[in-house]
């Protein structure tokens, strides 16, 4: 116990040398953690951008004409059994053997595909657990069944919608530190998986870049508190724990 | 260091010849899964009843906990292996204190949530029957709880085993390992990623469907009772 209290003493003196490096705190040089920062939340941004792409429409489709309820509710649970690293390796097994560039698309598929089920979930559960009386109501006034989604059913849904996103930003920000492993990128993740090559000799790197991790994933979580506190129309009283209810954990 | 080279290769993706050469191994790894699955929702279950207890004699520490376990959650899996990895070294307590945190949130909450719904009139007769707080606890609200305390658990045993396939990058065993064999190796190997990828989905809806059927047996009522 007593050796290993001491690593860690030495790993916490590694990581503060580390931190002195040169290029350390560059923007522009892949060595600095800002630039790995910037990486890192631009891989995680666009694949929640394309996975809400192709996860919110058909959801908002399905939930509002009823249909593919299993689909929904299992999506979710599909998502979960599927290990992220496993999904990441194959894509880049595969990538590599068809000879298409392994840099960037293999990564950011297997990303999209993780971000997908949170977002398709919630969107389905948002639209489902809205008042029938506010759609009935635009069908009166004379709104199409489009207008009625894009319209009524989305913004009422959105806070729902935006929990889904919340949940799965966190799920990419985690799986593309894991990215690492395979891609030259891999922002933050890039110093922890250098650090594990270099064996005992790179714990002050581990320590550093795994901080830097989580300090990124709690600020993100952070940031996301507050977009969902200002995103949700001021008219719309839907309590937080319907919000949390229908969030997949 | 992360750039693999790989020689274009025509192997099969899959093939059963690797499976029966190695089944041992295949084995052995299942078994390595199957031990940091379990330790981490043994103790994470244990911790979360604790906080639970706590958390339902006073409402502040229900809001600390329920804080607290949201920030752990949050926290990448990769990050957390690295910060502990220094203290422990490439060990099982490394690998299980951040599978067994991240159950936390959804134990918590599913407990508290579950024992929340037990009727006033059934606490308050058993009250009347002479039941100490600890025998109300064990007797009566957390086996009326259990369907969604199980719920909860279903969640938390699936996340985990995805989870522990990670543990593969501190050079752990379990069945990451066959995934990164797969693109270690200098001839790359299709079955052993398949292999890692197909038994942990098939692991996680057995362990799924075990916990459902467990619910079932011990909680027999729930079935008639519109469930939650």
């Amino acid at each position: 116990m007593g050796a290993e209290g001491g690593a860690g003493v030495n790993a916490f003196e590694q990581a503060l040398d580390w931190l002195g490096q040169p290029g350390r705190w560059s923007w522009t040089a892949p060595a600095g953690i800002p630039y790995r920062t910037l990486e890192h939340l631009g891989f995680s941004a666009l694949s929640l951008v394309i996975a809400a792409a192709l996860a919110v429409p058909p959801a908002l489709v399905l939930a509002h004409y009823r249909r593919g309820a299993f689909l929904a509710s299992s999506a979710v649970n599909i998502g979960r059994a599927i290990p992220s690293f496993g999904l990441i390796i194959l894509f880049w097994y595969l990538a590599s053997r068809w000879e298409v560039d392994t840099s960037f698309w293999p990564l950011l598929l297997a990303l999209v595909a993780l971000a997908l089920p949170p977002l398709f979930t919630n969107t389905y559960a948002g639209v489902v657990s809205l008042a029938p009386e506010a759609v009935d109501a635009a069908r009166g006034i004379g709104h199409t069944e489009g207008q009625i989604m894009l319209r009524i059913e989305l913004p009422l849904a959105l806070p729902v919608i935006l929990a889904g996103a919340r949940v799965a930003f966190l799920q990419l920000v985690a799986t593309v530190a894991i990215g690492a492993i395979v891609n030259d990128g891999g922002g933050l993740g890039r110093f922890i998986v250098d650090g594990f090559a270099q064996g005992a000799g790179g714990y002050g790197e581990i320590l550093a870049g795994g901080l830097a991790v989580i300090v990124l994933a709690l600020v993100c979580e952070g940031v996301f508190a507050l977009l969902e506190r200002f995103a949700v129309p001021r008219g719309l009283t839907l309590s937080r724990r319907a919000t949390l209810s229908t969030r997949p954990v | 260091m992360s750039e693999y080279v790989l020689a274009a290769t025509d192997r099969p993706l899959f093939e059963w010849r690797w499976v029966e050469r190695n089944a041992d191994e295949i084995v052995r790894r299942l078994g390595e899964h199957l031990a940091l699955t379990a330790a981490a929702l043994a103790i994470g279950l244990v911790l979360a009843v604790a906080l639970a207890v706590l958390s339902l004699r006073w409402r502040w520490f229900y809001a600390v906990a329920l804080g607290a376990a949201g920030a752990l959650y949050v926290i990448p899996s990769l990050g957390a292996f690295a910060l502990l990895v220094p203290f422990f070294g490439l060990s099982f307590t490394a690998a299980v204190i951040p599978l067994a945190t991240y159950t936390l949130l959804i134990l918590l909450r599913n407990i508290v949530t579950g024992i929340q719904q037990v009727p006033a009139e059934v606490r308050e007769a058993a009250i009347g029957m002479g039941f100490t707080r600890l025998r109300l606890l064990l007797q009566v609200e957390l086996p009326l709880a259990l369907p969604v305390v199980i719920a909860g658990l279903r969640v938390a045993a699936v996340t985990t085993i995805g989870l522990v396939t990670v543990t593969a990058m501190l050079g752990m065993g379990g069945l990451g390992f066959f995934i990164r064999q797969g693109i270690q190796t200098t001839t790359p190997n299709p079955t052993a990623i398949i292999v890692g990828i197909g038994l942990s989905i098939v692991l996680a809806v057995l362990v799924d469907a075990l916990l459902w059927l467990s619910e079932r047996a011990l909680a027999p009522w729930a079935r008639k009772a519109g469930r939650a």
